[in-house]
């Protein structure tokens, strides 16, 4: 048995179809979602806890990447919350790698979570608590 | 080239008006003139969304049965101010729970304040309500604690003493160590620089004589339709040349109100500021008439021939010292970088203008659809010379029972 936290990231043309369920039925693995979010852009975000056979496991990810969807573990689990930002821009100054950062000319503040060391500052900074983030667990933790 | 109010809301009516946004108008004048695009354009829309503390709003709760006279309340936990009639209460936007931790553990995180509750409110969700009495023949009960919504109660409205800043300064800090601000947090020995207006979007700075600005403006204000009703405190317009030639409108507010049940929680939101407080961030737009090209001529600078000044909010600031490390323009600004005692130091806003922009487009919308209708002062505010100049506070000693 393995449990393990993933974010995973939706393009927007499979954001409607049965993910979860499959992931359930198909592989036998426990999913329990502990953040989901789709964007404007209909591209989704999705924090899981997945819990099962560790052969299975490997498949079931297997089968969300064959979808296009992008799997990363959770250390570098900050959120932004895009209804929340009003990018007002106050995170600029602190974010220590220029993971968010302002776009000119038009002024709004986009967030390259490739750049993100999970510092946290914006977590605390931001005006709006536009800034989240979830528990890290490192790579594949066995339980039992 | 001359235009009159009525004129204006005439076309309005017809559906024949032109309306631009002021980054709209900037280019316009660009390209066309002054004297073209005055003669081409009705009315310049300005924006601005950001953190005006000086917010709150008023209700009446109804009575209950039986009748309280409330002498305190509380919304979610916030106390309000509750000296007027039985059910009538203000709240204000930077107000804190009693049980907040505040400061003792620097810096604080200010999580729900009065902002936080309006913005709730706004967003139709359920808030407690607490209130308490002392109990009179005419208002005999003590205690009451219930669930209200924006929906259930009688009246709601939000009435800010002072909004929409006309300008404000950039905060740095020339200290060695972080400083938590309402400017934000500002890194050490210049680390940052933070502004917060919308510049060339922002109301009062394009009508910087406030020749349009007066008590019955109509203005976009919380997502809903809001008045100028007075000037707001602090309000001394004042124009300060700069040695380069440039010039530094400064000084000038609003205070408003509208009906916060027709208001939007996207424009009303309570936000927390590490260190400093909580507050409310208010979206606030003001349609100006292009009366004569004068007045499309101010509508139409853009940030490049806006000021600002620089001020350090590590020393100075808090001390209350008047000097100033420079001048800076909205474009340089918006840049990122700014220049100051020689050396560059990355800049933020803090005042959102995507979301400045944004209102400046709507309001333009509601006008050439011809929902809203300019609001003719009844009296203008007072103007640049017009106010005296703000006075200090200043210690005495106090009379012997003043800690009573
Ligand atoms: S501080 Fe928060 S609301 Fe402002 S731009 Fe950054 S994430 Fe968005
Ligand atoms: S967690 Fe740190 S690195 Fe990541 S966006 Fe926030 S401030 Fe930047």
């Amino acid at each position: 048995m393995i449990l393990q936290r993933v974010i995973l990231r939706f393009p927007a043309q499979v954001v409607d179809r049965p993910i979860i369920y499959n992931l359930i039925k198909k592989y036998d693995l426990v999913v329990n979602i502990l953040k989901a979010n789709i964007n404007i852009q209909k591209e989704g975000t999705m924090v899981l806890e997945i819990q099962g056979d560790p052969t299975q496991y490997a498949r079931g990810l297997e089968y969300l990447q064959s979808l296009g969807v992008s799997i990363q573990p959770l250390s570098q689990a900050v959120f932004r919350d895009e209804e929340a930002c009003t990018h007002c821009g106050a995170c600029i100054g602190v974010c220590p790698t220029g993971a968010l950062y302002l776009e000119r000319p038009s002024m709004e503040v986009k967030f390259d979570e490739n750049r993100c060391v999970a510092c946290l500052i914006c977590v605390k900074v931001c005006p709006y608590k536009a800034m989240g983030v979830v528990a890290a667990s490192n790579s594949l933790a066995p339980v039992d | 080239m001359e235009r009159t109010w009525e004129e204006i809301n005439e076309k309005i009516k017809k559906g024949k008006v032109v309306v631009l946004t002021a980054e709209e108008a900037i280019a316009l004048v660009r390209e066309k003139g002054l004297k073209e695009a005055a003669a081409r354009v009705d009315v310049v829309t300005t924006g601005t969304f950001g953190t005006m503390c000086s917010s709150g709003a008023y209700f009446n709760f109804g009575h209950a049965r039986p009748r309280i006279k409330m002498y305190k309340v509380w919304l979610n936990n916030v106390p309000g101010y509750a000296g007027f009639a039985a059910v009538d209460a203000f709240l204000g936007a930077t107000q804190l729970p009693e049980d907040d931790p505040l400061n003792s553990i620097h810096p604080g995180a200010f999580s729900y304040g009065g902002g936080h509750v309006i913005h709730d409110l706004v967003a139709r969700k359920p808030v407690t309500l607490r209130a308490i009495g002392y109990g009179t023949d005419c208002y005999p009960r003590k205690e009451i604690r219930t669930v209200i919504t924006l929906d259930d109660i009688n009246q709601a409205v939000l009435f800010n003493p002072r909004n929409a800043y006309q300008n404000y300064s950039v905060a740095v800090n020339t200290t060695n160590r972080t400083i938590y601000t309402y400017m934000g947090v500002l890194k050490p020995r210049l680390g940052n620089a933070t502004y917060s207006t919308s510049g060339q979007l922002s109301p009062l700075l394009k009508d910087p004589y406030l020749r349009t600005v007066g008590i019955g403006t109509r203005i976009f204000l919380g997502g809903g339709v809001g008045y100028v009703v007075w000037q707001g405190t602090q309000h001394c317009p004042t124009l300060k040349e700069l040695p380069d030639g440039g010039k530094l409108f400064s000084g000038g507010t609003v205070a408003v109100i509208g009906d916060l049940k027709k208001m939007h929680p996207r424009w009303l939101v309570g936000v927390s500021y590490i260190g400093y407080g909580a507050s409310l961030a208010v979206g606030l737009g003001l349609p100006i008439p292009i009366l004569n090209e004068e007045i499309m001529y101010w509508a139409s600078r853009g940030d490049e021939e806006l000021y600002a000044p620089v001020i350090d909010y590590g020393e100075d600031y808090p001390q209350g010292n008047s000097r100033v490390l420079g001048y800076v323009t909205y474009a340089q600004l918006k840049s990122g970088i700014i220049k100051i005692e020689g050396k560059e130091i990355p800049t933020a806003p803090l005042s959102s203008y995507p979301r400045a922009r944004e209102i400046a487009l709507t309001l333009k919308d509601w006008i050439t659809s011809g929902r809203f209708l300019l609001g003719k002062p009844v009296e203008l505010l007072p103007s640049i010379g017009e106010t005296p100049p703000l006075k200090g506070l200043q210690e005495k000693a106090g009379e012997e029972e003043g800690e009573k």
